[in-house]
This record gives structure tokens, C-alpha cells and sequence, in this order.
């Protein structure tokens, strides 16, 4: 659905978008996560033909934004950063407008309005000025113009910045429920956000693309900490643990005779069964034995330092 | 031709879903009004040997309206959609650029063409007391309105551009009232050219806006004039889709 290639945007001496490559395929729901000025929206400005890039090539549904960007632009269906909209009309009316924009059928019109009002839970606010809603509900005005067109590719720039937690969680459903039937592309650098809406993530960082996968994949890069105590004397255990090779070793020894191993850093998923079976063979008492996902906190600052320290 | 309805329709319908149209209106309601009275108590029962039309363009009333109220018409259209950033949701739906500029021109043309209504009116009055057609025949009301629109192609094309360049509406407007501004006093020096037919002096009467707008209320259809209006309208629409234009090359 979407392939970007080499994708580069100057504005003046400032690098937004450096290089970067990714591509989307249909029915998927991709994130975009990146801290503020990472490049995300610039990605998304130039990926909805609102922007050109200063090099590279990027492509919707196999059509080039840059030089058939009326194609594109049938195809998408786009809510800006802060979701920006005319204060001065009324919910019904705005869609109505942008559906003629969108050169929907006059007959469809009147039914698919009422239709995306209703799969946003605006209906009841349909008859009042925009300029009159609250944050989330203006919010979901925006997402029903994306949807109206029943375009192949929603982009949605930060849909649930400024909402309050209830309004977040009624976001992140629509948006889970457009997965399927629509390639969906959301921006976000609330982590937890994308955790829970999207299938994959694209990770940027000032410009450049950090990582691209599915979000188990990245997970198993980042450090996962497996905790055991067991019962033995502290120099028998530490030769126990540098035999097991397991990533970085913390060892101590506790007030009651148990010592504490936290293995941290590049550990497979057989790490626990290893130290289990080590620990019967030499007739151990095993009292804990855990592993600690890591979040995407964790993945994100993995990166970023793994990015920084060659410098 | 559908979206390009729906966007002019917008365009229009912003004009009066707040203040800003009627404040328009009735301004322009106030000065024709006034222009009107000027022209009457000059009229008064004296003969004139000059169309009512030419007399009213005499009061350079309408000059006044033009160079204020055209900048204020045109400094919303693209001024406010940047600022409230409803220009990316617009720029990015499947309309063309061309669409963009030409609806967002013909809206604000239409609208000029609106406040010009009571003239009309005033016209009306004139003929039913007047009773006399030759004072006011329907030709040169139909030239001088012709006029009117002419020198409103400009302006909003004018406007249109000022508008285009900054996300400010202040800055639209004075910049646009600017070079309308320009435009209309450097027409000034064909009053230093005389009958001298040196090509600076004709390219000074080819220029000035008030010569033209005189022979289309005198009731003649100059069709030099004509050319030159639509010709400089069309060099600023091209220019203002030029800008709109550049935000995919800068």
C-alpha cells in the first residue's frame, strides 16, 4: 500500500526527514513513534501529497505522490496534526461539504454522513457548530471525514493527543475496529498508544528511521531481565553464572543465605529453562525464577542509546 | 464542477455564518448611500449633460469602496485557512490547485458583486423620478456595471494573492490594499501626460484604472480596456496558484 524509498525533506539547514525507507501493506496497522520532531508528521505530510520531499520517491497504492497526487488523494482519507476544522459549521454540514470534496455520489451523501456520524458516536451532535464541541468530540469530527471516502489508507497524525482517558480508549477502539478493512497509519509518541492499536511500528528518531517490525520482533531485541535466587554460596555462584554466558550477570548475596542473579541484556527464550535445569543438576534450592518483558520504554531507549553511543 | 460548486458555495457561505460579511454590507451600504446623496444635491434640478452613471463615478466614492473594502473581501481566503491549518485538510482532499484559487476567486467576487446591489437600487429610484431615460439609460447601467465588475476581477485577483503569501489576515488585507493602492494612483500620471503622445504618456492613460473605468460609465465598451483588466486578473490568479503551488517545491 505504501513504499517509501530514500525519503529526504531539508527545510533550509535543518535535516526533517534523512533518508528513510519503509513500506506498509494493505490492510495493516502501522505506527508511526517517534518523540516530537522525529520526523512523523513531515512522513505524513509528504505521504498525503501535502508536501513534496527534497529527494526520494514515495508511493500510495503504487501511484507516485509527487507526480500523481490526485490519485493519492482519492485514495486517502487524512487528519492533520490538531485536527484542524472550520469552527464555523455545523457537524452535518462540514461532512456533507467534505464529501462533495471527495466526490461522493450525491445520493450516497446523505447516507454515509449519517453513517461515519454514527460509527464515531457523533450522531447526537450532528445539528451543532463544531465550534461549539469539546476537544473529543471534535476530535472524532475529524476521524469521520478520514473515513467518509471508505479510503484504502487513513492517516491519522496524533488522534489522540489532548484527549482526557475515556476519550482516549473510544479512539484507540475505532481505530482497532477500522484495522482489516483499511490500511491505517497513526502517529504517536505516547508508546503505550501504539502498543495497543497497532500490528507494526516505524521508529524515528531526528529524521531517521530507528527500527521497523512487528511489534513481538522489536520486543525480543530489547533487554529482557530474568530474575532466580537460589540457595549456594555467593563464589559458587558466581562461576555457575559466568558458565551460563547469559548477558550482563548481577549477583548478591542475601541476609538469609539466598543469592540473587538478575541476567539482563541479549537473553533468548530458553534462558529460564538453562538455569532451572543448572540449578537441579547441582541440587540447588531455586526460590524465584522471572522474566521481566521489556515495554517499549525500554526498546525505545535501547535504540536511541545504541544510536548515540558510537559517537 | 461539483467540488468546484461545493468550494465556492463554502467560500460564500463564510462570508455570513459570522459578522464579517454583514459588516462588509453594511459599510458599503453606508458609502453608497452617501455617494448617492452627493450626487443628488449636485443633480439638484439642474441639467447634465453627462450620464447619472458617470456623475456618481465622479465622486470617487466608488474608488474609496474599491480600495478599502476589496482587500478586507479577499483577505480571509487563504490568510485564515492557513492559520487555522484547515489549508493541509483542503490541500490534501482529491481538489485541484487550480480549483482552490478559482473558487476561492469567484466566491469573493460574487460577494463583491453582491454589495453592489443597492447601487442598483439607487439607479431605480433615480429612473422612477427622474422619468427620463436618457438620464439613466439601461446601456450605460449595463457598461458601468460591466466596469464594476471588470475592476472587481482585478482587485479580488489582487486580493486573492495578498492573501495567499501569509497566514496573517491583517497582513492579507494591508498588503493587498497596497498594491491595489499602487496600481490605481500610478494611473495618476496619465493627468501629467496631457496629449502628449510620447509612449510613456500612452503607456500612463493605458494603465490608469480611473480612464478606463470613466469611458464604461460614459456607456461605451472599450474593449482595450476589457483586455487589459482580464489580462492582469489572469496574471495574478496565475500568480497566486504559483504560490499555492509552491508549498510542493519549496
Amino acid at each position: 500500500m505504501i513504499d517509501v524509498q530514500h525519503l529526504t525533506k531539508r527545510y533550509g539547514q535543518h535535516m526533517a526527514l534523512d533518508g528513510v525507507s519503509f513500506s506498509v501493506n494493505a490492510g495493516e496497522v502501522v505506527g508511526f513513534l517517534g518523540p516530537n520532531g522525529a520526523g512523523k508528521s513531515t512522513t505524513m505530510r509528504i505521504l498525503t501529497t501535502f508536501m513534496a520531499a527534497t529527494s526520494g520517491t514515495a508511493r500510495v497504492g503504487g501511484d507516485c505522490v509527487f507526480e500523481q497526487p490526485d490519485r493519492v488523494r482519492e485514495r486517502i482519507g487524512y487528519m492533520p496534526e490538531n485536527n484542524p476544522l472550520p469552527l464555523d459549521l455545523r457537524v452535518a454540514d462540514y461532512l456533507g461539504f467534505r464529501a462533495e470534496l471527495k466526490r461522493l455520489a450525491k445520493r450516497e451523501t446523505v447516507g454515509r454522513v449519517s453513517e461515519v456520524m454514527e460509527q464515531c458516536g457523533i450522531a447526537d451532535v450532528a445539528k451543532r457548530f463544531i465550534g461549539q464541541l469539546s476537544r473529543g468530540y471534535r476530535q472524532r469530527v475529524g476521524m469521520a471525514d478520514a473515513l467518509l471516502a471508505k479510503p484504502e489508507l487513513i492517516v491519522l497524525d496524533e488522534p489522540t493527543s489532548g484527549l482526557d482517558p475515556n476519550q482516549v480508549r473510544s479512539v484507540r477502539r475505532l481505530i482497532r475496529e477500522l484495522a482489516g478493512e483499511h490500511t491505517v497509519l497513526i502517529s504517536s509518541h505516547i508508546l503505550s498508544e501504539i502498543e495497543m492499536t497497532c500490528d507494526r511500528v516505524i521508529i524515528l528518531h531526528e529524521g531517521r528511521l530507528l527500527a521497523s517490525g512487528a511489534l513481538n520482533d522489536l520486543m525480543a531485541k530489547a533487554n529482557a531481565t530474568v530474575t532466580a535466587e537460589v540457595q549456594a554460596p555467593l563464589p559458587e555462584v558466581q562461576q555457575w553464572a559466568a558458565e551460563l554466558a547469559l548477558g550482563q550477570a548481577e549477583i548478591a548475596g542475601q541476609p538469609d543465605g539466598y543469592v540473587r542473579c538478575q541476567f539482563a541484556g541479549a537473553i533468548d527464550g530458553s534462558a529460564r529453562e538453562r538455569i532451572f535445569a543448572a540449578a537441579n543438576e547441582r541440587g540447588w534450592t531455586l526460590r524465584e525464577l522471572s522474566r521481566k518483558a521489556p515495554s517499549l520504554e525500554d526498546l525505545f531507549v535501547s535504540l536511541t542509546q545504541e544510536k548515540e553511543e558510537p559517537q | 464542477m461539483n467540488v468546484f460548486r461545493a468550494l465556492v458555495r463554502r467560500e460564500l457561505s463564510a462570508f455570513f455564518q459570522g459578522p464579517t460579511g454583514f459588516i462588509i454590507i453594511a459599510a458599503v451600504m453606508f458609502l453608497i448611500g452617501l455617494g448617492f446623496l452627493v450626487v443628488l444635491s449636485g443633480l439638484n434640478g439642474e441639467a447634465t449633460p453627462m450620464p447619472v452613471t458617470q456623475v456618481f463615478y465622479g465622486t470617487y466614492f466608488f474608488w474609496v469602496i474599491l480600495l478599502l473594502i476589496a482587500p478586507v473581501i479577499t483577505m480571509r481566503s487563504f490568510a485564515m485557512e492557513r492559520a487555522s491549518g484547515t489549508y493541509e485538510s483542503l490541500m490534501t482532499a482529491p481538489v485541484g490547485d487550480w480549483q482552490v484559487v478559482l473558487s476561492k476567486f469567484a466566491g469573493a467576487l460574487i460577494f463583491y458583486m453582491i454589495l453592489w446591489v443597492p447601487l442598483l437600487i439607487c439607479s431605480v429610484v433615480v429612473r422612477f423620478y427622474v422619468g427620463e431615460s436618457a438620464v439613466l439609460g439601461l446601456g450605460t447601467m449595463f457598461t458601468s456595471a460591466l466596469g464594476i465588475l471588470m475592476v472587481g476581477c482585478l482587485y479580488m485577483s489582487i486580493g486573492c494573492f495578498a492573501s495567499a503569501l501569509t497566514r496573517n489576515q491583517a497582513v492579507a488585507a494591508v498588503s493587498g490594499f497596497a498594491l491595489g493602492a499602487a496600481l490605481f494612483f500610478t494611473g495618476f500620471f496619465s493627468y501629467f501626460a496631457g496629449d502628449r503622445t510620447d509612449w510613456l504618456s500612452q503607456l500612463a492613460r493605458h494603465i490608469s484604472l480611473a480612464n478606463h473605468m470613466e469611458s464604461f460609465t460614459r456607456g461605451v465598451i472599450d474593449l482595450g480596456a476589457i483586455v487589459f483588466f482580464l489580462s492582469l486578473t489572469g496574471l495574478f490568479l496565475y500568480l497566486t496558484h504559483k504560490v499555492v503551488e509552491s508549498r510542493r517545491w519549496k
